[in-house]
């Protein structure tokens, strides 16, 4: 089932700007800002994949996502 | 729940460096509960002593943190005496396999319901980045300059031998795997044991040629397999990941639980 982004939700508080997040990034969505913390740059390319959300040892990003059909229903 | 629910956010932002992999796993860890659906009261996590053992801290289930070494002995003690409740212990691999080497083994021995998780980094970070038993020969560390001579442990063939019923191997680059495997782990009646290579770009990745975390993963990706992708005949020299051991022995508990049924029935 498809999955449709509705936000990238990064804490910068807690991201430390490792930099996983951006490299293993398979659509290029991530990039550092100019204060060395994560920032979703092109959300318009996500898949929704959570890798990010996932790989990130801060716990400091969230992906909200809504299956397509789910989407349907409500709309 | 959301992971935040499993956090004492307080304690936020860690005192972990930049891309430490010991995040990773407690990331991956709190997915595993919370696929699991098991509840916060239930689930007691014991650690001992080192970067790893922090862990304890911001997680937010009944927690111990204890000596170094010895956090399965205080965990065997709260799972004799609450047999009902999930016990969960994150180690480091120093504190696993050197001064908790013998604990280690006679867990695994006993069989004893508990899942030990050896979060892998091959160093002493905490302590200015010493060589470990699983550092292995030819690293660098800040007590082998010159390069280390030990080899390492083996943990999956170590607690295989020791008789532990559940051994895995993962790394914090296979994120999934990873949660799969610790939810297998904690579901395990019996010791399980999880390997899970993590990465400590502060000692380890600066002593031995990798700059950052994203190397040490890289690392990770190219270097390990998966078991159910090896072909016959295969001789590559690359660390395996999955699933070793996954066996059904007498649990410990229930079988204290058995004696002390057959004993009182002596009684009367």
């Amino acid at each position: 089932m498809k999955k449709i982004l509705k936000d990238i939700r990064i804490n910068k508080a807690w991201c430390k700007g490792c930099g996983i997040c951006v490299h293993f990034c398979p659509g290029k969505v991530l990039e550092m800002d100019e204060n060395d913390k994560a920032n979703a740059r092109y959300p318009e390319l996500c898949i929704c994949c959570m890798m990010c959300e996932l790989r990130c040892p801060d716990l400091a990003i969230e992906v909200i996502s809504d299956d397509e059909s789910t989407d349907e229903v409500s709309s | 729940m959301a992971v935040r629910d499993y956090i004492r956010q307080r304690f936020f932002p860690h005192l972990w460096c930049p891309g430490c992999g010991h995040g990773i796993v407690m990331n991956g860890l709190i997915r595993a509960i919370d696929h699991m659906a098991i509840p916060k009261n239930d689930i007691v996590m014991v650690s001992g002593i080192g970067c790893s053992s922090r862990i304890t801290g911001y997680v937010d289930v009944h927690t111990l943190h204890t000596l170094h070494g010895r956090a399965l002995a205080f965990a065997a003690g709260v799972k004799l005496s609450r047999p009902e409740l999930r016990v969960i212990v994150p180690m480091g691999d120093g504190d696993a396999l050197s001064i908790g080497g013998n604990h280690f083994i006679h867990a695994a021995r006993r069989n004893m319901d508990i899942t030990a998780i050896v979060m892998n980094n091959r160093i002493y970070g905490m302590t200015g980045g010493q060589f470990s038993p699983l550092s292995g020969s030819g690293t660098q560390a800040s007590t082998a300059p010159f390069g280390n001579i030990d080899p390492a442990f083996d943990v999956v063939s170590l607690a295989k031998a020791a008789g532990a019923g559940f051994v895995a191997r993962s790394t914090t680059y296979h994120v999934t795997e990873m949660i799969d495997l610790l939810k297998q782990a904690i579901s395990h009646r019996g010791f399980s044991v999880v390997e899970i290579l993590s990465q400590c770009p502060t000692y380890f990745g600066k002593h031995n040629g990798m700059e950052s975390a994203v190397d040490m993963m890289e690392n990770f990706r190219k270097n390990t397999k998966s078991l159910g992708k090896i072909p016959e005949g295969y001789s590559e020299d690359k660390v395996l990941r999955g699933v070793f051991v996954n066996e059904n022995r007498p649990e410990y508990c229930q079988e204290y639980e058995r004696i002390i049924a057959s004993a009182m029935k002596g009684e009367t």
